[in-house]
Order: C-alpha cells, then sequence, then structure tokens
C-alpha cells in the first residue's frame, strides 16, 4: 500500500511538478519513460515517489521514446493504468506508436510538454508536437497553466479508461511557459483524487487468461476501414459528453469548472482571437485591458483540441466579425491549422466573420501583451471595413523585414 | 504587481531562489509566478530568473518584464549583462559585490542616480553555507530593502523551502540571510 503524501491546499508547482503529482494520485501502475527537455521532472518525479513509496508501480527505463510507448502500449493490453511523457523530437519518435495505442483502444495517458521541433534543435516551447499528434487518434487537452496540467490529468484518465470510450488522451502544457514556471496549485488530497478517477476498470486484459484475446493484429481492406470507422465514431461521439460529464464533476470536487471551449468577454464580443496554451491567459489579461477603453474584444481557447468541439466553437463565434486565429507553429505551406480549423467551422454557418491568421513564438519565443494588442488593431481595421484590411497570414514577433503571405 | 528580475549564472541557484521566493509570498495568499530563461543551460552561463506577485490571479505568459527590482547574484554580470533592460524610473537594484556602493557606481556608471544597493552574497555564502551559493542571502538583503517581511515570519517559511537539505545547510543558510539582511547597503 503506498504511503499518503500530506499537501498543502496550495502548493506552489511548475507544471511539470503538478503533472507528476498528478500521476502520483492516481496511482499509475507502469510509467516506461525516456526523459527529454523540458517534459524530464515528470518522469523524473513519479520514479521519486515510486522509490520512496508513495506509488505501487513500475517504472520501466527504455531506450527511445519509440520504446518508452511501446512499453506503455504492452503493459496497458496487459491490464494495467499506464502513462508517461515527452516532448518535441521525443514525440516525433513515437509517432508511429501512437497510432498504435490508438488503434489498439488502450487507455494510455501521455503528458506532452509542448515543444519545437528541429532543426535547427530547441528546447523551448511552442506546439509543433502538439499539432503532430492531431491525426493520430488521441484524445488531446490543453493546459494554459501549472493548475490545468494537474486538473486535465485526473480528467483525462477518468475519460481514456471510461469502458465506453477506450481511447488515449494526451494532456499538453507549453513547454517552460507551463513546465517551468511556478505558480500556486490548488491540490486535491489523495484520497479525493483518486477517488475521482476511481479504480482502473480492465478490458480485454491480456493478462486474464480465463478470457484471453489478441492484441495488435492485421486486417486488410477486409476489415481495417470498419475498424477505423469504430475508432473515429467512438472519438466522434463518446468523448465529448465523457468530457463534459467529467468537467461537470471535477467542477462539483473541486470548485474549478472547465469547458470545452474556454471563452471570455465573448457574450458581445465583436472581435476574438484564437489561441492555445499560455497565450490564452496572456490574450485574456490583454482583453480585460481594453474592454476599460471600451473596446469589445474577447478570446477563445481551445480546451479540448481533438475530438475539434466544432458545433461549440460555431455558437461561441457566432455573433463576431472578426477572427483572429492565433498559430504557434509554423504550417510550412499552407496557413495555420487554427485558420483552417476555424474557417472549416464556420464555413456552413451564418457567420461571416472576416477571418485572419498569425504565425507567433515559433522556438519559444515571446508573445508579448503589446503583440496581442497589435493584432486586436489589425481586427479592429477588419471589423470597420468589413474585410480584410492585412495580409491573410501574417507573423508577429519576428525580427527583420515583416513577413506576410496571401 | 510586483515583478522581480534576477540576473545570475546557472548554477549559482536563482531559480531555486525565485521558486523558493514565490514559495513563501505564496503563504500569504498573494498569487505568484516564477520563471526564468535558460538558454543553452550550461552552467556559468549568464541567466535571468524572474518572479511575479499580485493580489489577483497572474494571467500574464509573457516573458517580457519592467521590473520593479533587479537582484544581481553574480559580481561580474553587472559588466557584462544587459541588466538595466526595460528599467522603471524607480526600479531598485541589489546588486552582489564586494565594493562598496560608490565604488561600484563609480565602475558601472549606468548605475548613477539609481536605487542602488549592495551586498557581498558571494562572500556570505561562502563563510557560512562553505559554497558559492549567493542566493538565499540575496533573499535576505531583498527582504530588508523591500521590507516585504519580517525577518521571522520569512525565515521560517524558508526553512520549510529548504526542507529537504540536511539541517546544517539549512542552518548555514539561515545564518546567512540574516548576514544579507543585517549587511545590505
Amino acid at each position: 500500500m503506498a504511503d499518503t503524501m500530506e499537501l498543502r491546499d496550495i502548493e506552489v508547482w511548475d507544471g511539470n511538478m503538478a503533472a507528476a503529482q498528478a500521476l502520483r494520485q492516481v496511482q499509475v501502475d507502469v510509467v516506461a519513460a525516456y526523459p527529454i527537455t523540458p517534459s524530464t521532472p515528470i518522469v523524473e518525479g513519479y520514479a521519486t515517489y515510486k522509490a520512496n513509496g508513495y506509488v505501487d508501480g513500475e517504472f520501466v527505463m527504455v531506450e527511445s521514446e519509440h520504446a518508452a510507448m511501446s512499453g506503455c502500449i504492452g503493459a496497458a493490453a496487459a491490464g494495467g493504468r499506464v502513462a508517461t511523457a515527452t516532448s518535441s523530437q521525443g514525440f516525433a519518435l513515437m509517432v508511429e506508436t501512437l497510432y498504435s495505442a490508438s488503434g489498439m483502444r488502450l487507455p494510455i495517458i501521455l503528458n506532452v510538454v509542448n515543444r519545437a521541433i528541429g532543426a535547427p534543435l530547441n528546447v523551448n516551447g511552442d506546439h509543433s508536437d502538439m499539432y503532430m499528434g492531431r491525426d493520430s487518434g488521441w484524445i488531446q487537452l490543453d493546459a494554459y497553466n501549472p493548475q490545468h496540467a494537474y486538473d486535465l490529468n485526473f480528467i483525462a484518465f477518468k475519460v481514456a479508461e471510461d469502458h465506453d470510450v477506450r481511447l488515449p488522451a494526451m494532456v499538453h502544457q507549453d513547454g517552460f511557459m507551463t513546465s517551468h514556471t511556478a505558480q500556486g496549485v490548488h491540490t486535491l488530497t489523495d484520497e479525493a483524487a483518486y477517488g475521482f478517477v476511481g479504480e482502473f476498470q480492465p478490458m480485454n486484459d491480456m493478462l486474464d487468461l480465463d478470457h484471453p484475446v489478441t492484441h495488435g493484429v492485421q486486417t486488410e481492406e477486409d476489415w481495417h476501414f470498419e475498424h477505423k470507422a469504430r475508432q473515429q465514431h467512438a472519438l466522434m461521439t463518446a468523448v465529448i459528453p465523457k468530457i463534459e460529464a467529467a468537467f461537470a464533476e471535477f467542477e462539483k470536487l473541486s470548485g474549478r469548472k472547465y469547458n470545452l471551449v474556454e471563452t471570455h468577454q465573448m457574450e458581445d464580443a465583436e472581435m476574438a482571437v484564437i489561441c492555445m496554451g499560455t497565450s490564452v491567459e496572456t490574450a485574456m489579461e490583454v482583453v480585460d485591458e481594453l474592454r476599460a477603453q471600451g473596446i469589445k474584444a474577447g478570446v477563445v481557447g481551445i480546451r479540448v483540441f481533438r475530438p475539434w468541439p466544432l458545433e461549440q466553437l460555431a455558437e461561441v463565434l457566432k455573433n463576431v466579425k472578426a477572427i483572429g486565429t492565433l498559430d504557434r507553429s509554423s504550417p510550412h505551406g499552407t496557413v495555420g491549422m487554427l485558420y483552417n480549423e476555424i474557417a472549416g467551422t464556420l464555413f456552413n454557418c451564418d457567420t461571416k466573420a472576416v477571418l485572419n491568421n498569425y504565425i507567433y513564438g515559433l522556438g519559444g519565443r515571446d508573445l508579448t501583451k503589446a503583440h496581442v494588442v497589435g493584432i486586436f488593431n489589425d481586427l479592429k481595421a477588419n471589423v470597420d471595413a468589413g474585410k480584410l484590411t492585412t495580409p491573410l497570414q501574417q507573423y508577429i514577433g519576428l525580427r527583420g523585414p515583416k513577413l506576410s503571405f496571401f | 504587481m510586483l515583478e522581480i528580475r534576477w540576473h545570475s549564472r546557472a548554477g549559482q541557484g536563482a531559480v531555486t531562489g525565485a521558486k523558493g521566493l514565490a514559495d513563501v509570498v505564496s503563504t500569504t495568499g498573494k498569487h505568484v509566478q516564477a520563471f526564468a530563461f535558460y538558454g543553452s543551460a550550461k552552467r556559468g552561463a549568464a541567466m535571468t530568473a524572474y518572479n511575479r506577485v499580485d493580489d489577483k490571479v497572474i494571467m500574464n505568459h509573457e516573458k517580457f518584464m519592467a521590473p520593479d527590482y533587479v537582484l544581481v547574484i553574480d559580481p561580474a554580470l553587472v559588466y557584462v549583462a544587459d541588466f538595466t533592460a526595460f528599467e522603471k524610473p524607480d526600479t531598485v537594484y541589489i546588486i552582489t559585490t564586494h565594493l562598496t556602493t560608490e565604488e561600484l557606481i563609480a565602475s558601472q556608471p549606468k548605475l548613477e542616480g539609481k536605487k542602488v544597493h549592495t551586498v557581498d552574497c558571494i562572500k556570505i555564502s561562502q563563510e557560512t553555507i562553505g559554497k558559492a551559493i549567493p542566493n538565499t542571502p540575496m533573499l535576505g538583503a531583498l527582504m530588508k530593502v523591500s521590507g516585504m517581511y519580517e525577518m521571522d515570519f520569512f525565515k521560517e517559511n524558508m526553512i520549510r523551502v529548504l526542507k529537504k537539505l540536511p539541517q546544517k545547510i539549512i542552518d548555514a543558510n539561515m545564518i546567512a540571510i540574516q548576514r544579507a539582511y543585517d549587511e545590505v547597503k
């Protein structure tokens, strides 16, 4: 029996510590991990808690991230509660096995501490790795601060392990800006945290010798399509209601309310920025300052990135006249992902907002409040003109001559 | 909003100092943020760490900061780092040096007309902790200059923050904090 850890009501934790504590509190059975900056302290933290008797589990040291996720897949198929963490190049090396995990319907939790992908080599935060995962069949939840990184881990386990879902889930946080930034985190007791997620309920576990099953089978054109369709069906229909139920139950437990789409000052906003990660909160602070000057600005934050909350986004954006989509990842050859997704979300609606795109913050480049004010100045001009007054895609915070496309 | 920027060399404990300060401040019900620029993370490389303190939840995640306090814990950085970047007219500087405040300002004219305090955190940490780890003494100096907290309250909380260290190291840190509090000019 693992020892209980006494926590203060508010601990000053960075995002990595918050995630590691959550893995301890839900008593993860197996962590197979290969450390990489900036996610290293998450798996290091779990290993320390295990060594000191605070977790009953296994820590498997492996030779690569590909092996780390492979180990997680094996442990999850065997019938355990499984988690790991990674970033950047490590995430890229995991990609093949990510598809195995989701296709085999194994509820593994992966903490992704978002970081740029080289070349050039860079350890700092952007969303390149998060974007790379978006077709992999995983649920993707996004934290904006250490508190969210803690709370969303509990949500992730509860939803992923639900027998109606049985899909793996990623909890994303911004490298350094969240992972290495200490802020006050309201804690749950060990008992309350474990009680919320509940005891792991195995399904089709390989170690149930009375009911032998096969995992990781081959299907050709006879059945592959049907398997992928079932996987998509679960991701598209089962997940959103389960996340909403988990958010509601978590609010009862903690008083903290999460939404599929987070909004700030959107009730009467005539223009909005849409972004992810720490930028959402910085933009919220800017919006409060603009509101004091009578400017009707708002913020939309993506909390659940996959499955994409299309209907919820269409609803919150229905009255705005200009939208700025902010992508912290280089789209290399087209517009940013959020531009494409929001354009697709709104195309069949009555909303005919002017939509533009900003690429920012690559490799950890700072997004300042002044940058966000500049974006809202663009959006205001678009509102007043009723059409695009700027290039469709602009780079902000970039040194040298202004760069834009389309 | 109170904002503090630390100038340090990697390995001197600025991150630990910033996080320790955030921890102590958090116990008083204020909201805190502590973070750093790591750069290439080589020991000895110049780096910066940051604190924000506010009465309301801190939503701002920009790295840009116009600091109220600048804490320099390596004596050479006042000559090589841009430690006055984005200063305000009333930014307060607390600088680790073996020089007097007057000698320091004479050697670094950028400090003329500024609010400058000096304390030798390197010497204090060498004589108390036994190593050049100038982070905790700098916090003692900050408590004196800012009047942020009573010394007894601060030390009591720092003992909790440092609780994983051996007792004699904790005791040495408390002496270092008190000495810097008493010696800062």
